[in-house]
């Protein structure tokens, strides 16, 4: 019952996706349909302003602490998790059609889950592997052609969109060997604390290597909300299009009206 | 005889006028690494904050398009405003980006940024690539530069683009959502423009 039901909301996030991405225009507007709209604009900036102040009482704190740790630890850490990720990484690979990449995360995996201890030592960097890129089901539907849908912004969790949030529900769907192996896998080393925990840190650690860029960010914005939406939909762009290529990520066409 | 004197004045002049145009033409990645070296000397720990940002609005009058960057940020809205409100736009994003952008800025200390190439995007841009080279506290950081490379003696910055995302993308969306929110109403920009710069 509980699949049926995360697949009937994927469904539907899904056929929203596609549905609000028909008319075109690229701008971020209520007024103006866009590729990516703010449809629940109210009820979002009420979220922003909840999840601001989680932020400010439990995160940066926590963030904070964790910064407070020596560095061989937080490195180790951020390592094991990152290690981790490539269990969404590799069959996005696959799905989107990057063989060889999905290969070469492979190798990486097994080099650092065994070598490198559980992940704790980048061990494939040192012996030269190419840079770590991660994927998620969000980006792959995105590859495919699915629009992004209205943005949204979840409890907690942060800025999304449509598609984006189906893409994480694949996750606990199947898509996730590390969600499967922790919370169905009955063995008696991983529960669903381990899989709850690697996600609360990986959380923590994405927070504390932001500690100032955030406060830098919210501090010289006038409107905070619309700078982190617009900084998400742009990465997210940039990222499904897998592209290092500024040039074409971005639009020149309105620079060319701007004259001296 | 006067026909050589006067070809020899001509090739004179001819010559003259390459060197001149070659020697004051600034190549735009040459552009961005000098500025960011001007930039780097201005973070350096010996200045306090306030010095720090006094240098850097300096460096920014002289090597970023304020004005360009500002009817960039007002988006559509730009055709539709009054010439007298955009004069008025105008010294207001002045003073407000320059706050803002040193302001950002300043928290860095001794920053080491490495321009790597170029791209010719068309005559008016290039966008130069460069890195900033990781610490301890920070991993490299890819940052792209938006010249604006009409006039080639002048290049002028018109965007940084950090790890794909863009400075002046960003400006453009956030004072498009208040503009949005307050029913299209331009003056309510002015408003949180003139609080910010208080």
């Amino acid at each position: 019952m509980k699949k049926f039901l995360i697949t009937f909301l994927i469904s539907l996030l899904l056929a929203s996706s596609a549905i609000a991405d028909t008319d075109g225009d690229n701008s971020l507007s209520k007024k103006n349909a866009g590729i990516v709209r703010d449809c629940f604009e109210s009820l979002n900036r009420k979220t922003f302003a909840l999840n601001q102040n989680l932020d400010r009482v439990i995160f940066k704190p926590v963030a904070r602490g964790y910064r407070g740790l020596p560095t061989p630890i937080r490195t180790g850490t951020s390592n094991a998790i990152t290690n981790i990720s490539s269990l969404i990484t590799i069959p996005n690979n696959v799905l989107q059609g990057e063989f060889k990449t999905a290969g070469v995360n492979t190798g990486r995996f097994i080099i650092n889950t065994t070598a490198g201890i559980i992940g704790i030592f980048d061990v494939a960097e040192k012996i030269g592997f190419s840079k770590y890129i991660k994927e998620d089901y969000g980006q792959t539907f995105g590859v495919w052609g699915v629009g992004a849908g209205c943005y949204l912004v979840l409890p907690v969790l942060g800025p999304s969109t449509f598609r984006d949030t189906a893409g994480s529900f694949i996750n606990v769907l199947g898509g996730d060997a590390w969600y499967n192996a922790s919370t169905h896998g009955n063995n008696e080393y991983l529960t669903s604390n381990q899989y709850i925990t690697a996600k609360l840190v990986s959380g923590i650690d994405f927070r504390a290597k932001n500690l100032e860029s955030i406060d830098n960010l919210e501090k010289n914005s006038v409107d905070f909300y619309a700078s982190v939406r617009s900084l998400y939909l742009q990465d997210r762009k940039q990222k499904i299009a897998n592209s290092n290529s500024i040039t074409e990520t971005h639009d020149d066409g309105d620079w060319e009206e701007i004259e001296d | 005889m006067q026909s050589e004197k006067f070809l020899s004045l001509f090739a004179f002049v001819i010559i003259s006028l390459s060197i001149s145009n070659y020697s004051y033409s600034i190549e735009p990645d040459v552009f961005v690494q000098s500025t960011v070296n001007r930039a780097s000397k201005a973070l350096d720990n010996k200045f306090s904050k306030e010095e720090k940002i006094k240098k850097l609005m300096e460096i920014a009058s002289q090597t970023v398009d304020v004005n360009g960057i500002g009817l960039y940020t007002l988006g559509s809205y730009r055709k539709t405003i009054t010439d007298d409100q955009v004069k008025q736009y105008k010294v207001l994003f002045r003073q407000y980006f320059l706050k803002s952008f040193s302001s950002r800025l300043a928290e860095y200390s001794n920053p080491e940024i490495e321009v790597i190439s170029k791209k010719k995007l068309n005559e008016n841009y290039t966008m130069v690539s460069s890195i900033l080279v990781s610490t301890e506290k920070r991993p490299e950081v890819k940052i792209d530069w938006r010249i604006y490379t009409k006039n080639p003696e002048n290049p002028l910055i018109r965007d940084l683009i950090i790890e794909g995302l863009s400075l002046a993308r960003t400006q453009k969306e956030e004072f498009s959502s208040i503009i949005q929110s307050n029913d299209g109403d331009i003056n309510v920009l002015f408003n949180t423009l003139r609080d910010f710069i208080k």
